[in-house]
Parts: C-alpha cells; sequence; structure tokens
C-alpha cells in the first residue's frame, strides 16, 4: 500500500496538518504535500478511470506531464474539471471529486469497454458510427455523449478574478532549475533584464532529489545561494508558480502564475496571465521520464521510476512497500537506492539491458539488491492495483520465468528533452540515437524579426543528462544570451558538478521485444486517451504512415496532456511498423499552452463591465432616470423605448411613434457619426467617397449621400451639409464614425496622399437632439433664439443660430417623414437642451422616443437602414437609388465594380414593399419561395425580407424586401416562409407607406 | 504577435497595436479598366511563401498607415516604410537583396 513514511519529505511541514476531501471522505495530509502526494499517503491509489474503457488509473508522474490525476476540484463558482493532482498544492478545506466514472469510482459501468477493448480498437468511431444514418440521433451520439468528455463543466459564473501582466526582458529564462538558475546568473551578471520563470513552487527542480554535488556543495546549499544572488539583482526578476506557456513570433512569450490556487483564502487575483517580449529566451524546461510499454503498465502502482524518488524525497511518501523497478537505463537505479535509504524493499531491478555495470548498479548491488540484466516484465499481475510482476527475457516473447510479489512498478524507459517551448515558434528538433530521444537543433533555431536565433535550450532540456554538462551548457546559454542583448560577459570558469557516471542506455520501445497481441493490447502508450501499443500498429497497417495522421486516428497524443509521456513511445512504436527510422517517420506539432492555463487567466479583466468600453451619450443619465429599455448599438447603449409604468415596451413603441406623428417627438441622435471634412480638396474628395456629387453643393444646404466600397457594395449613409467653402460635415451612420473615418484615412494616407485634405471626427463634441412632428417649429420658437421659419430655414438646409440660449446647429433633415429638426449643441449643453426641449414641448405634447421607433418611422417612409436592407452584398441599384448615384462624374469608388456583369445582371433582387394580405407581420428574415428546387433539393428562393414591423400609424405589418424582379411585380402576391412551417402571403408594394410625395417633412 | 516598427512614430508595435491592411502597392483601377485590369486590383494577390509586402496601421499609436516587408516563412522583417510609397524604396530593395539574393515580387526586385 502506498504510504506516508516516518521521516522524510523535503517540502512538508510536519508541524502543520492540512484537511481536505476526495469523493467526499475526510483525509489529511500536510502543508507542502501536492495533492498526489496526499493522495498517495492516504493510500488512494485509484484516482480516476480512462476516458475510453474506464479502466482504473493512479498517479504516474509527480509533476506537469501526469496524464491519469484528473480531478473535479472546488464547488459551485469555484468548480474547475480536470485539475491535475501532481500540480495541484494541498490546502486546507481542499474539495476534490474523481472523473470518469458512474456511477462510483469503486464501481463503474463503463469498465465494461475494457472487456469490449477487442471491438473498439483505433479509427472505433470512425468505422462503426457510419452507418445507417438513421442510428445517428438515437443510438449513436447518445452512446458517444454519455461516454465522451472529461469531468464535468462548471455551471456557475467564475467567482475569481484575473489579471494581465505586460512584461519586457531581455533575457526571459523559462525554468527554475538548476540549469535556469545558472543561466539567469550568468545573464543577470552581465547587466540584462532578466525574467525567470518556474511552474512549481520550489527553486532547482530534480537536482535536489538526485543531490549532485554543485560548485563544491551539496545541491541544495548551491540552489539556495544561487536564488538569494538573483534575489538581490535589481535586473532580475524570480517567479515561482509562474509557467513559461508559451513561446510566440517575435520573441512574445506567455507565463501563467497561480496566485492563490494554493492559498484560497487570500484575496486578490487568482490568476495572472505574463504577456512577455523578449529578445531572447532561454528554454531550461528540463526532461520527461518515458514510460515503458508492457502489459498492464497502466495499473494503479505502475509509477515513472523518477516519480517514485520524488515522492519518497521531496513528500516523505512511498508509493508501495516492495517495489519492481523496471529500467533501461542507469538513472532509475537511483530510485532504488533512494527507496533502499527510506527503509523500503526492493525485491529486484529488471534492467532490459544485457549488462548493467556502472557505477550506481554496483551501488544497488552492494545494498543487496537483486540486479535481472537482459530481463523485461511480461505483464503486471492485478485488477485494481499492481499484486506483482511476471518477468520474461527482454529478448523473448514473454515467457513467464518467475514472478515477483509487489506492490509498486518504478519504471524508466529513458528521458525526453522538454522541447515544447523550443518547438512553438519553430525550432527544430534534431534525434539523438544514444540517448534516444529528440533534442532542441541550435542550427535551426526560432529566429526573430531580425532573422537571428531568439530561443536558446539549456540544460536537461537540451539534451544534457548528467550535471556537470548542464551547468556547462547552461553557463554558455546565459552568457549567448546576454552577449546577444549586448550585455558585458566576462570568460569565467563553468562551476564544477559532480554526479555518479552512467553507462548508455539501451532503447525499449516494447516490452518483451516480441511481446505477442494479447500482450500488445494491454500495453497502454497513451493513458489518458487509452491508445495501446496495439492501436498504434493497427494504424500502420490501414494505411495512416503520416505521423500526424496516425496520431488523430488514434488519439494518441490528443488528450490534455498532449502526450508528454505518450508522444515519443507511440513515434517509436509507428517507426519499427512502419520499417522506417525514427527521424524519419517525424514528430508531431507542438503547440502551446505547454499545459492548459484557465479560460480566465485568458480573459484577464475583461469580463462583465470591462469586456469592452459602454459609449454613453451626455444625455445617458436622462434615459436612465426615465425607465429607458436600452440596445446595445455598436459600443453605443441607446434607448430601445421609454415604457411607462404598466405598458410593455411594445405598447410604448406604439405611443410613441403615434406620438411623434401626431404631436412631436424627441429623439437622443448624439450617436451619428460626425465628420469634419476640411481643406482645398475637401469637395473632389468627397465626390469620390459619394456615389453622388458633393462639391457643388451650396453652403448652408444638405444632401443624402451614399458611400461604397471599391466592389461597388453600400457601406454607408448619411446626410452631408457643406458648412464653408472648404469644410463639409459628414453624418455617418451610429455604428459607422470610426469606420468611415478609417476608410477617409486610408484612401487619404495610402492613394492620394497629395490632396489637401483634413478629416476629424467630431461625433462626441456635439449632443444632437432631433425635434421631430407636427408641432417640432412651435417647440422650436418657443426655445426660441433663432428664426426657424420655413423662409428662413427650409427642407434640407442648416443654420446656426442659439436656441435657449444654447449655441445650436440646426438642420432641417428627416428620418421620418415628418417635419424635423435636427439640433447639434456642445456635448457639454446636450442634458441641457433636452431638457429645455422637454419643457418647452411640455403644452405641444412632446415625448422622447427610441430606437425602435425610429426604426418604423423610417420604415413607414421606405428609408433604408445600413445593416438592414444592405449586408455587404448589395447595391445602391438594388435598392432604388439610382437617383443619389452621379451619372456624371467620371469616377467614385465603387462605379467601376458596379459595372461588371453581375452587378449590372438584371435579375438581382431589388427593394419593394411587402403587405401581408391578412395584415400580420412577417418574420424576420424570411424567404421569398419560388418555384421548383434547386440542386441540393431545396425549395428555390426569390426573395428575402430585409426590414418588418407592425406599423401603428397603418394597423399592420409593413415589411421591406428584396425580390427578384420586384419593382416590376407591383401588385402580384408572393409567398413567404415562416419559421416552425407555414407559410404567409404578402402583396408585393412601393416601399414607401406614407406620405409618398413627402409633404409632410416639407413644411 | 509580430512586433513592426511605425516610420512615422518609431514605435516598435505589438501585433496589437497594429491593423492588418493587405497587400501593398496595389495600382488602382477604375472605370475605363478592363475586366482583367480590374479583377487585378481587386482580387489578385501574391501570397507568396518568402518576401511579400503589407500594408499595417498603427492603429492604436499616431494612426499612419505604413508598409513593411518581411519574410512569410522566418517572419524576418526587411524594413518598414511611408504608405506614401509608390514601389518599395532602394534601401528596402537593398537590405532585401542582401538577405535573399535574386528575389522578385510582382513587378519589383
Ligand atoms: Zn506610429
Amino acid at each position: 500500500m502506498s504510504t506516508r513514511l516516518a521521516s522524510g519529505g523535503r517540502f512538508l511541514n510536519r508541524d502543520r496538518a492540512v484537511e481536505f476531501r476526495f469523493n467526499g471522505k475526510r483525509l489529511a495530509g500536510y502543508e507542502g504535500d501536492t495533492l498526489a502526494s496526499a493522495l498517495l499517503a492516504n493510500d488512494q491509489m485509484m484516482i480516476g478511470r480512462s476516458f475510453k474503457y474506464h479502466r482504473p488509473r493512479g498517479v504516474v508522474a509527480s509533476g506537469a506531464e501526469e496524464p491519469n490525476g484528473l480531478v473535479n476540484l472546488g464547488e459551485g463558482a469555484r468548480f474547475e474539471p480536470n485539475q491535475r493532482v501532481t500540480t495541484t498544492e494541498l490546502f486546507d478545506g481542499l474539495q476534490a471529486t474523481s472523473q470518469n466514472h458512474w456511477p462510483s469510482l469503486e464501481f463503474d459501468v463503463g469498465a465494461l469497454n475494457t472487456h469490449l477493448a477487442r471491438f473498439l480498437p483505433a479509427g472505433f468511431y470512425y468505422k462503426m458510427f457510419m452507418y445507417p444514418r438513421a442510428f445517428w440521433k438515437h443510438i449513436y451520439e447518445p452512446f458517444i455523449r454519455m461516454s465522451a468528455g472529461l469531468g464535468k463543466a462548471p455551471k456557475e459564473r467564475d467567482a475569481d478574478t484575473y489579471e494581465h501582466f505586460h512584461a519586457f526582458a531581455d533575457v526571459l529564462v523559462i525554468g527554475g532549475g538548476i540549469a535556469g538558475l545558472t543561466a539567469a546568473l550568468e545573464a543577470g551578471k552581465s547587466g540584462a533584464r532578466v525574467i525567470v520563470l518556474e511552474q512549481t513552487a520550489h527553486w532547482g527542480g530534480r537536482a535536489l532529489v538526485d543531490a549532485p554535488g554543485i560548485g563544491g556543495k551539496p545541491a541544495a546549499d548551491w540552489v539556495k545561494n544561487a536564488v538569494q544572488d538573483l534575489e538581490k539583482m535589481d535586473n532580475v526578476t524570480i517567479r515561482t508558480r509562474t509557467m513559461g506557456a508559451g513561446v510566440y513570433d517575435h520573441g512574445y512569450a506567455l507565463g501563467y502564475e497561480r496566485l492563490t490556487d494554493h492559498q484560497p483564502e487570500v484575496s486578490g487575483p487568482r490568476h495572472r496571465l505574463w504577456r512577455i517580449r523578449a529578445r531572447q529566451i532561454i528554454t531550461a524546461t528540463g526532461a520527461i521520464e518515458r514510460p515503458l510499454s508492457f502489459a498492464g503498465n497502466d495499473l494503479p502502482g505502475v509509477v515513472l521510476a523518477s516519480a517514485v524518488r520524488d515522492y519518497a524525497v521531496n513528500f516523505g511518501v512511498s508509493v508501495g512497500d516492495r517495489t519492481v523497478v523496471v529500467t533501461n537505463n542507469d538513472d532509475a537505479y537511483r530510485t532504488a537506492l533512494a527507496l533502499r535509504d527510506a527503509g523500503l524493499v526492493v525485491p529486484a531491478i529488471i534492467d532490459a539491458r544485457t549488462q548493467a555495470s556502472g557505477p550506481l548498479p554496483e551501488q544497488a548491488r552492494a545494498a543487496g539488491i537483486r540486479v535481472l540484466t537482459g530481463m523485461g516484465v511480461a505483464k503486471v499481475k492485478g485488477s485494481r492495483r499492481v499484486t506483482g510482476v511476471a518477468v520474461c527475457a527482454q529478448a523473448g516473447e514473454g515467457a513467464v520465468l518467475e514472478e515477483i510479489g509487489c506492490d509498486c512498478v518504478a519504471m524508466s524507459g529513458g528521458w525526453s528533452p522538454v522541447v515544447h517551448l523550443w518547438s512553438h515558434c519553430g525550432g527544430k528538433l534534431t534525434w539523438d540515437a544514444d540517448q534516444a530521444m529528440f533534442r532542441p537543433d541550435a542550427a535551426r533555431a526560432p529566429t526573430g524579426a531580425d532573422a537571428q536565433p531568439f530561443v536558446i535550450a539549456a540544460g536537461t532540456a537540451n539534451g544534457h543528462l548528467r550535471t556537470a554538462e548542464v551547468i556547462a551548457d547552461a553557463t554558455e546559454a546565459g552568457r549567448a544570451a546576454a552577449r546577444a542583448v549586448g550585455g558585458r560577459v566576462r570568460a569565467t570558469r563553468a562551476v564544477a558538478a559532480t554526479d555518479e557516471d552512467e553507462a548508455a542506455m539501451a532503447p525499449v520501445w516494447l516490452m518483451p521485444q516480441g511481446a505477442g497481441i494479447a500482450l500488445r493490447m494491454k500495453a497502454w502508450l497513451d493513458y489518458q486517451n487509452d491508445v495501446k501499443v496495439s492501436d498504434v500498429q493497427l494504424a500502420a497497417r490501414e494505411g495512416y504512415e503520416s505521423v500526424e495522421h496516425a496520431k488523430r486516428y488514434t488519439t494518441l497524443g490528443m488528450a490534455t496532456d498532449q502526450g508528454k509521456l505518450s508522444n515519443i513511445n507511440g513515434l517509436a512504436v509507428l517507426s519499427q511498423a512502419l520499417n522506417a527510422e525514427i527521424p524519419q517517420v517525424g514528430i508531431t506539432t507542438f503547440r502551446p499552452p505547454y499545459t492548459p492555463i484557465s479560460m480566465g487567466a485568458i480573459t484577464g479583466a475583461a469580463r462583465g463591465a470591462l469586456f469592452q468600453p459602454v459609449r454613453q451619450t451626455p444625455i445617458h443619465g436622462w434615459h436612465i432616470d426615465n425607465g429607458a429599455d436600452f440596445e446595445p448599438v455598436g459600443q453605443w447603449r441607446r434607448p430601445f423605448a421609454f415604457p411607462r409604468a404598466g405598458e410593455t415596451v411594445h405598447d410604448a413603441v406604439t405611443r410613441e411613434i403615434l406620438n411623434t406623428r401626431s404631436n412631436v417627438g424627441l429623439l437622443d441622435a448624439s450617436t451619428l457619426g460626425k465628420l469634419i471634412v476640411k481643406g482645398p480638396d475637401a469637395g473632389h474628395f468627397l465626390d469620390m467617397l459619394y456615389t453622388n456629387v458633393m462639391s457643388t453643393l451650396a453652403v448652408g444646404k444638405c444632401r443624402y449621400g451614399l458611400m461604397c466600397s471599391e466592389n461597388g457594395f453600400l457601406i454607408d449613409d448619411g446626410v452631408v451639409a457643406r458648412i464653408d467653402d472648404d469644410t463639409w460635415l459628414c453624418h455617418t451612420t451610429t455604428g459607422g464614425a470610426e469606420r468611415i473615418h478609417g476608410h477617409m484615412e486610408d484612401w487619404l494616407q495610402c492613394e492620394w496622399w497629395d490632396w489637401q485634405v483634413y478629416v476629424a471626427n467630431v461625433t462626441e463634441q456635439f449632443a444632437q437632439i432631433a425635434v421631430v412632428g407636427p408641432n417640432a417649429r412651435k417647440v422650436l420658437e418657443k426655445l426660441g433664439g433663432m428664426d426657424v421659419s420655413k423662409q428662413t430655414l427650409p427642407f434640407m438646409q442648416w443654420a446656426d443660430g442659439t436656441l435657449a440660449g444654447i449655441p445650436a446647429r440646426v438642420f432641417r433633415i428627416s428620418f421620418s417623414g415628418e417635419l424635423s429638426y435636427e439640433v447639434a449643441v456642445p456635448a457639454s449643453q446636450g442634458r441641457a437642451f433636452w431638457d429645455a426641449a422637454l419643457e418647452a414641448g411640455a403644452e405641444f405634447g412632446i415625448m422622447p422616443y427610441g430606437t425602435e421607433g425610429l426604426h418604423v418611422l423610417r420604415a413607414e417612409k421606405g428609408f433604408i437602414m445600413i445593416g438592414d436592407e444592405t449586408d455587404g452584398t448589395v447595391i445602391p441599384q438594388d435598392l432604388g437609388l439610382g437617383w443619389a448615384i452621379s451619372k456624371k462624374k467620371s469616377d467614385y469608388l465603387g462605379k467601376r465594380g458596379q459595372e461588371r456583369s453581375h452587378m449590372a445582371d438584371p435579375n438581382r433582387w431589388k427593394l419593394v414593399g411587402l403587405e401581408t394580405l391578412d395584415g400580420s407581420v412577417i418574420e424576420d428574415g424570411a424567404y421569398a419561395i419560388g418555384e421548383g428546387v434547386n440542386d441540393n433539393g431545396q425549395r428555390n428562393t426569390v426573395g428575402r425580407v430585409t426590414s418588418t414591423y407592425f406599423s401603428p400609424t397603418l394597423g399592420r405589418g409593413i415589411a421591406m424586401g428584396l425580390v427578384l424582379h420586384g419593382p416590376d411585380r407591383m401588385g402580384e402576391v408572393i409567398t413567404l416562409t415562416r419559421t416552425g412551417g407555414g407559410s404567409v402571403q404578402a402583396r408585393i408594394v412601393d416601399p414607401v407607406f406614407y406620405d409618398k410625395a413627402g409633404e409632410k417633412q416639407d413644411v | 504577435m509580430l512586433t513592426l516598427t511605425c516610420p512615422y512614430c518609431g514605435v516598435a508595435a505589438d501585433e496589437t497595436e497594429l491593423q492588418a491592411g493587405g497587400e501593398a502597392h496595389l495600382k488602382r483601377f477604375g472605370p475605363g479598366a478592363s475586366d482583367d485590369e480590374f479583377e487585378g486590383y481587386l482580387f489578385v494577390r501574391e501570397n507568396p511563401k518568402g518576401v511579400h509586402f503589407e500594408r499595417w496601421r498603427h492603429a492604436y499609436g499616431c494612426g499612419k498607415w505604413f508598409l513593411a516587408a518581411r519574410c512569410t516563412v522566418t517572419l524576418e522583417v526587411f524594413g518598414t516604410y511611408p504608405a506614401q510609397s509608390k514601389e518599395p524604396p532602394a534601401h528596402i530593395r537593398k537590405a532585401i537583396t542582401a538577405k535573399r539574393p535574386g528575389w522578385t515580387w510582382r513587378e519589383f526586385a
């Protein structure tokens, strides 16, 4: 059984017991534990079940590479699935539950899948769930949904907060082991700005477990001094619990700092995303031990040799009382020795190599440990946990020579450098056959904007497994980075280091070498996605020769651990099956992040009210005080309507419209875009931007204009006013101000840069209030200060003056068909004018109206709305706006586009009005149905609805739509779709439903 | 995520400060142009594997459009220059030739 040792555990504070729950069970650990070590200390070997076969699984590793130990953590608004027990620091009150089982961890129905394993081979889903098609909805999909998914999705809004840091460094060091610390010291001494990130809570990495001598000191002392030295340097920033998550173009890197995961009682952000720009990046990310592929290598109790050692040394935890070590290298002997030092039993070391004669095997033998060379594990005995191993000759097919009782198997298949961050931005790898590993190829490093390498791999991450080599390599890496950023480097000798000599490892990709299918079907490669040696071999047989294809077919390496343990083993099996060398088969792409990071960290502070800026008009406060029902329009919030007590929103819209048509309405139109275009060439410029002529507009007059893209499509519309000889004011749509401003700047800067024109966006400098309706003039006359009579200020003109003592520019323009004045006043006096207008208008029945009223009023008049009648594929000619397109101008943006054959096609759908025969309101987006079916067997369509409303003025539904040959079919009845079946009939009519002669606006 | 230096304000701008504007040095064709000319102006783009010229705007900085010469494979930046350029300036072309002898891009080399 796994248990807590009486002594040991350099991370533990045994004076502070910590209580936590696993599946509701109350358990105890110590401060300094990870959830993994605490569970093991409580003999909780089984932690979850696997994804596909629901096999019992326990921890395999001790760090970020752990594939099995995933749990649901926390509850309610702090619930989070798929949290790795090996990287979760224990705290008082921690609550975890296991995943992937039903109804319980111990008894699981899905585990039946394991007996069906032979019917669930690689590519099973692709093969089995194809036919019959009708089975999908009721049989296949529910089955897959039931089985699929790791953990549960959180249901509540995340209660924690997150933040981003923007940081800049000359040298970013990722990894705080002895290589990272060495490189950081070298870079720091040169004066460079250095940031060092370590993903765990501790400096020193694995060196403190294996305890080599560094600089004549024990490793622990050297690490302590190194960290102190770095802390003293003002130019160096060091962070633990911060993972280097990704390396991107031009020296961009992400760090993921976990601030309060281990101390949830502390307030402040939970995670911090470091967005770093670094000139040089050193990846000192260490290496990950590989499992060995033998039958039953997934049973709880089969653990990586280095992890067994970590649990004993760091946490004072023994994974088992009797541990058999299985290895192909000398390093795993350290585990046997560490266990013996802890007073535990090591019945045997099974070494696949024919010889084991280095210092470490000799030490093991001297300690009385039995060393079996040339041997392998035929299979692991046990059902829910290890009870023993069957030993066989590695060279054979698995004939059992003897059985050894044990409750832990410590396996080591050699080490793989963590090359992820090196590879994220294009760093290439080279195959090191002697150590059976891919290592960074320094000649093909990621390069930056200046084509120079900006990533340097250091230490174990660079393929150096011996301490002295690690220190020497990291020293040079730190100096190279310092030199690259112009630091001063003094060439002194690298610190000396000593550890035991190691003999060469021997690659072992399958144990035993000639294992038959029965064994290969139980030899796991990818624990999390349940991929076995036999699956990869099947993929190769079925023609999936590319490593990327084999990966997707078998799902090898596609789980949340991204194959940290399985990729190399799977690749080796694939290359053997293809009879190719490993480097020829290649390796799948490494993509960031290194381990999953929280969505909260990515979001940072950009959520809720801070998700995006909200723009408010100067009159916003009044809208809130008066119960406005708001809608977002671009980044603005605009009142949709102003419902009164007892009114629905629909009632309010109806009232606002009828009142505007019969008395007077007030609209906050401040959001309307206002662009000043000024300069000697401004008229010429506007003639190019608008489809009609603006240069001939007389000072004091207004003209409606259309803007198109070079494709010919309508992109914006609005009224242009000529202010003086060289100044025009262009109104844009609410959502279009910034976009059209950018459009103008683009043409002025990039095409007509010699034209003398200046554009200023003054949208927010003015409040604009529309006074609309038959009584509008009376209201303005009562406000007083300027002549607003038809004689002095006729339709489509503007004038400057004062109203109610406030400087005002008054435009006689109408988007409703009524007598209408749009009054622009300085933004600071917008609210004052609004209040004054309401007060003056009281006796004339004034009422504010919202955007829905605005929309209905314009639809009753057949005015188009950008975004309703247009969708980026509509040209003005489609909308009956030919009158606003100059025939005389030789050029304007979009003119040539509109001459293309498809644009001039008489079969383009054209704008018409639509009136249902029964007076009902047509559904938004309804299609007009034509004769016959198209190539896909769908009904042909001959038009679509672009705007549809209930018209209070007419007391019926009205709509506008684009219909094939529409303008030629006045009076015809067409059929329109309804969602949920059925149809509605409508007559094609003139889109102008109200005051066709336009008399009401021109009084 | 790229870093490009704005030739107007001199800021080494992060890609998040910039707005991409597609291919540079397009020659505008308007009314009177043939269908082929207009198609070339509106739709036909280089999409090269290697040397490329692009429009970028320092949108969250000085607001100016500029042009950048870079390698689409290695992301090496050969230089940036004002949008008011009808063709890549000599010093940019020289810088590219030093790194990519024999390069061509549309009519430029
Ligand atoms: Zn700039």
